[in-house]
């Protein structure tokens, strides 16, 4: 026997659940249109992020002047890494290295950061998992669940990372640090994440030096493979087998 | 038969028991001062930059944390390999482990740059980390030796005794063996990156964790009147001095096989030759005085028989010990790193330099108030649970004392303490 009070009901509810998933089918079909109209370039931040690309850098030494730290000047004011307290204690994210081969007096001068490796031995060591590798390639450190140990800082062979040692002041809203926790190059994903270059790179343009290209390593077209496969590279300490996405050219 | 062993607390009720755990508990606070203070302001005020990361905090930790495994030894000699003269000794040495674990783990933790995010640390795990793979060590070893101590003051649970002890045993050498890893599986730095150095922190386990053990052993039976046999303090130091000779033996090997190797030749001659401190904490500090001295000492046909040498010699290889993990720790961090190999650098990040640095004092405090934290666990847990035998003779404890020697000895058990 059909009509049934009960029966009723059910059905009024069902009707009601099929006409709530029909209009979210519609609306999740229609939203991306409409509201995110930047798809064709840009890096929707809604979408996790995809190993279809790595991306890195190349530093062209015979392009990067001695003196020259307009680098580590557009780092500092990106991520908010004023200078403050003991010297041995200052966040540097970006440095200026001057080397000299002492056998033959040959020298030159190359900004040194994370090197974003492909096997990042920070993250390796790391036992909350803070420090992590996104699978764009680029490597990072997760402040909220890191506790301040260290042990990436002893593990890093480029000496990449900073210890917040100090209480903040002025942070940045893009690149925020937290006190007591490590922080270091992150190739300004804020940025990358909006379809811009690091601050590094537009510094070093700005400048009038082009010595940074940065770009994705796995697109046979972009400027930086272009330039990979026409000139000889050099990762630092290649030796490690750590597959660093910073490459350099002329050392 | 010989008679049998029994086990009681210590009375605990002189001025002097309650100064020493006033003393004790004093310093804890003190390191915990220290923390609230370090962490308020920042690592900034500590010795730590970012070029010497890990300080003397990590120091005292690695030490305690080496040494808590070692000082189970005593009890594993007895339940595992089962030497009946170490049996009576085995509660004490099970006891200390977990002390000297708990001051070790607490200055790790308080050196953090966020103690609060513990509960991070206990839920979020990298399994590729060693330090994620050692909180399990750590907390398990704690687990464990309860369970095995259990075993061992339950009369009930005396039949389990040979396997938990041998579980232990067993995990303590996995343990020590994730903390020489720590330091083992860093690439990035010479001094490291050698798997030597994880059977090489055992064996400094052996050594450090016995001459503590006698320490302790001796001060307690000797402030709380009770008799312990020439026998079992010779036994002890003997062995302790093979330790030595052990820790000897690896340290030869770790610096000649990097000699060896040319690559290498600037770390060696910063530790050996020209690192400053380094260098005289290397040969002054933990060869002379906590190698060859104590050995020497312990050794000796006349002095080694004294329990004040006996006791020199323990404190020295501590102090040995303590120089040996700050030359590690600290030298290996002190020379730089090798950027370009062979090249000379330099940056406004010290790179191509020896890098500086100096303890300050919270950190100094915040380091011995682990070791206090241990000795006051040890103080009250020997005053509130059975850990001790009443009396540790020679005739009741070693198996091949000879009986006429027994009675003429003078070894009437009398009651200690009354």
């Amino acid at each position: 026997m059909s009509g049934s009070p009960t029966d009723q009901d059910t059905d009024t509810s069902r009707r009601r659940f099929l006409g709530t998933v029909a209009g979210s089918v519609a609306a999740l079909t229609v939203a991306p249109g409409v509201l995110l109209v930047r798809t064709a370039e840009a890096k929707p931040n809604a979408q996790p992020v995809s190993n279809a690309v790595r991306w890195g850098l190349l530093v062209d030494t015979d392009k990067c002047t001695k003196g020259c730290d307009a680098c580590v000047s557009a780092c500092d004011k990106e991520h908010g890494l004023y200078k403050k307290g003991p010297a041995e204690d200052q966040a540097q994210w970006i440095r200026k290295v001057e080397v000299k081969n002492p056998k033959t007096g040959y020298e030159f001068s190359l900004p040194v950061m994370c090197q974003h490796c492909e096997k990042p031995p920070c993250v390796d060591v790391c036992p909350t998992g803070a420090s992590f590798r996104r699978a764009d390639g680029i490597v990072l450190v997760d402040r909220h669940i890191c506790i301040g140990c260290r042990y990436c800082m002893m593990a890093c062979p480029y000496k990449a990372r900073s210890f917040v040692a100090e209480n903040l002041h002025h942070q940045v809203a893009d690149s925020p640090r937290g006190k007591g926790t490590v922080g270091g190059c992150n190739m300004c994903v804020h940025r990358v994440d909006e379809n811009e270059n690091p601050a590094c790179v537009d510094a070093c343009d700005a400048d009038g030096h082009k010595a940074l290209i940065f770009g994705d390593l796995k697109d046979p077209n972009s400027e930086i493979s272009k330039q990979l496969a026409k000139y000889k590279t050099t990762q630092i300490r290649e030796d490690l087998g750590l597959d660093p996405g910073v490459y350099y050219r002329g050392i | 038969m010989k008679p049998k062993i029994h086990y009681r607390e210590i009375e605990g009720h002189s001025a002097a028991y309650w100064i020493m755990v006033a003393v004790f508990g004093a310093l804890v606070v003190a390191g915990l001062l220290s923390s609230y203070y370090m962490e308020h302001n920042g690592h900034w005020v500590t010795g730590m930059t970012n070029q010497v990361v890990w300080g003397m905090p990590h120091v005292f930790a690695v030490f305690l944390i080496v040494a808590a495994s070692g000082a189970l030894n005593v009890a594993s000699i007895g339940s595992v390999f089962g030497k009946t003269a170490y049996k009576p000794l085995a509660p004490l040495s099970g006891l200390l482990a977990v002390s000297l674990l708990a001051g070790g783990l607490m200055v790790l933790v308080l050196d953090l740059g966020r103690p609060d995010r513990l509960i991070i640390a206990m839920t979020h795990y990298n399994f590729k980390s060693i330090f994620a793979w050692n909180i399990f060590l750590y907390t398990g070893f704690m687990a464990v030796v309860a369970v095995y101590l259990w075993m061992l003051m339950e009369r009930r649970m005396k039949r389990f005794t040979r396997p938990a002890g041998m579980v232990a045993f067993v995990w303590r050498i996995i343990l020590t063996t994730g903390t020489g890893s720590i330091f083992g599986f860093l690439i990035a730095r010479e001094a490291y990156d050698f798997a030597l150095l994880a059977p090489m922190f055992v064996i400094m386990s052996f050594s450090f964790g016995l001459a503590i053990f006698l320490l302790v052993l001796m001060a307690a039976y000797r402030w709380s009147g009770r008799p312990l046999g020439d026998g079992v303090v010779m036994r002890l130091k003997n062995l302790l001095g093979v330790f030595i000779a052990a820790v000897l033996y690896f340290v030869l090997v770790y610096h000649i096989t990097k000699l060896y190797m040319t690559a290498h030749h600037g770390i060696e001659r910063f530790i050996l030759l020209d690192g400053g401190i380094y260098t005289a904490l290397f040969w002054g500090v933990q060869i002379v005085l906590g190698s060859l001295v104590p050995l020497a000492l312990l050794y000796h046909p006349r002095l080694g028989k004294s329990r004040t040498v006996v006791g020199t010699a323990a404190v020295l290889v501590i102090i040995g010990g303590l120089a040996q993990v700050y030359v590690l720790i600290i030298g290996g961090q002190a020379y730089p790193l090798q950027l370009f190999p062979g090249m000379e650098v330099s940056s406004s990040f010290y790179d191509g330099i020896v890098n500086s640095y100096t303890p300050s004092f919270p950190e100094i405090v915040l380091g011995v108030s682990g070791m206090a934290l241990a000795m006051a666990i040890v103080s009250i847990g020997i005053k509130v649970l059975r850990f001790l035998p009443e009396s540790l003779e020679d005739s009741l404890v070693d198996p091949h004392h000879p009986l006429e020697v027994l009675a003429s000895d003078d070894a009437a058990p009398e009651p200690a303490e009354s």
